[in-house]
């Protein structure tokens, strides 16, 4: 078995309002930041897994995005994954 | 009848669920713990509200693969009234028993007051003892209260008149005003209002009493006719 660094970011779809990118939208431009446009704010996640190779890596990590650490009801989801070591 | 109401770690309602059902019924109602994998001995499955396994990841996310979880999707197969509380309500949104998501309330703020809902339909387990049209009095507690599906789902729960409940006036940016919808069979609601919170005077409203007499009624008359 390899080991393998996975990152997952998970956000709210373009269709669904995130509120708390709008209220950080709106303290930057009041700091200044005035090209600062749209904000989105999701979820950064890190973690170890133990997997055959990279192509069983990925499937697995989709089907956890799928089931358990996005909702795709409304967010969705992008996943990095790295050999350890490499 | 025999009611349920399930616990999970960090349940915080589930003693005002098994308190007003009590008061109300006088029915027998057990807290169950989360761990539990058969509910077959219950009539009714209340979830209660809280921040069950402390909300991680989403509200509700966690707690839709706990045992428990897996029973009261049976017994909704069987047909049998579940009934899901602000965090119950999440929970079943989470599992799939109910269309939609909840999400953080478009204002970002936490919204505890007396809501005026308007029922909907009276054509549930949980609504026959209202009139539809009816504006009750409600309480909410919620920070992720915002109600959202996509616009097929929300249109097909209109036009199945499974909107139960809609705000009168919109605390949280839910999607047409929805406060609390039925599966397709309607045998399952979700709704972010405590009626257990509105069962005594003292509360402020009795508005939710009906809400627990209905499921009463309607399990004693499938007793009778069983």
């Amino acid at each position: 078995m390899r080991q393998f660094d996975v990152e997952v970011k998970v956000w709210l779809k373009p269709s669904v309002f995130d509120p708390q990118g709008h209220a950080v939208h709106g303290a930057l431009v009041s700091l200044g930041f005035e090209g600062a446009g749209e904000v989105r704010i999701g979820k950064f996640i890190q973690m170890q897994l133990e997997a055959e190779d990279e192509e069983a890596a990925s499937r697995q990590v989709e089907e956890m995005c799928q089931k358990v650490l996005a909702n795709p009801v409304m967010e969705t989801y992008a996943f990095a994954i790295r050999e350890r070591g490499q | 009848m025999r009611w349920a109401v399930v616990v999970f770690p960090g349940s915080n309602c589930d003693r005002d669920a098994e308190q007003a059902i009590r008061l109300i019924t006088g029915d027998p109602v057990d807290l169950v713990w989360h761990d539990a994998d058969d509910l077959s001995a219950y009539d009714a499955i209340v979830l209660p509200g809280g921040f069950s396994y402390g909300d991680y990841l989403r509200a509700g996310a966690i707690a839709r693969f706990s045992p428990v979880v897996r029973a009261v999707a049976r017994e909704a197969e069987r047909g049998k009234p579940v009934l899901g509380i602000c965090n119950g309500f999440q929970i079943l949104t989470e599992s799939g028993l109910l269309p939609g998501a909840l999400l953080a309330n478009d204002h970002l703020q936490f919204r505890c007051e007396i809501a005026k809902l308007r029922v909907e339909t009276n054509d549930s387990p949980f609504t026959r003892l209202y009139e539809p049209g009816e504006i009750i009095r409600i309480p909410v507690a919620h920070g992720e209260g915002r109600y959202h599906a996509d616009a097929e789902v929300v249109e097909e729960l209109r036009r199945t008149g499974r909107v139960a409940f809609r705000y009168v006036e919109n605390p949280n940016g839910s999607v047409d005003d929805i406060a609390g919808i039925l599966n397709a069979r309607r045998n399952v609601l979700g709704l972010m209002p405590h009626p257990e919170r509105a069962v005594i005077d003292w509360m402020g409203s009795e508005d939710g009493i009906r809400m627990f007499q209905s499921i009463r009624a309607h399990v004693e008359e499938g007793l009778a006719h069983a």
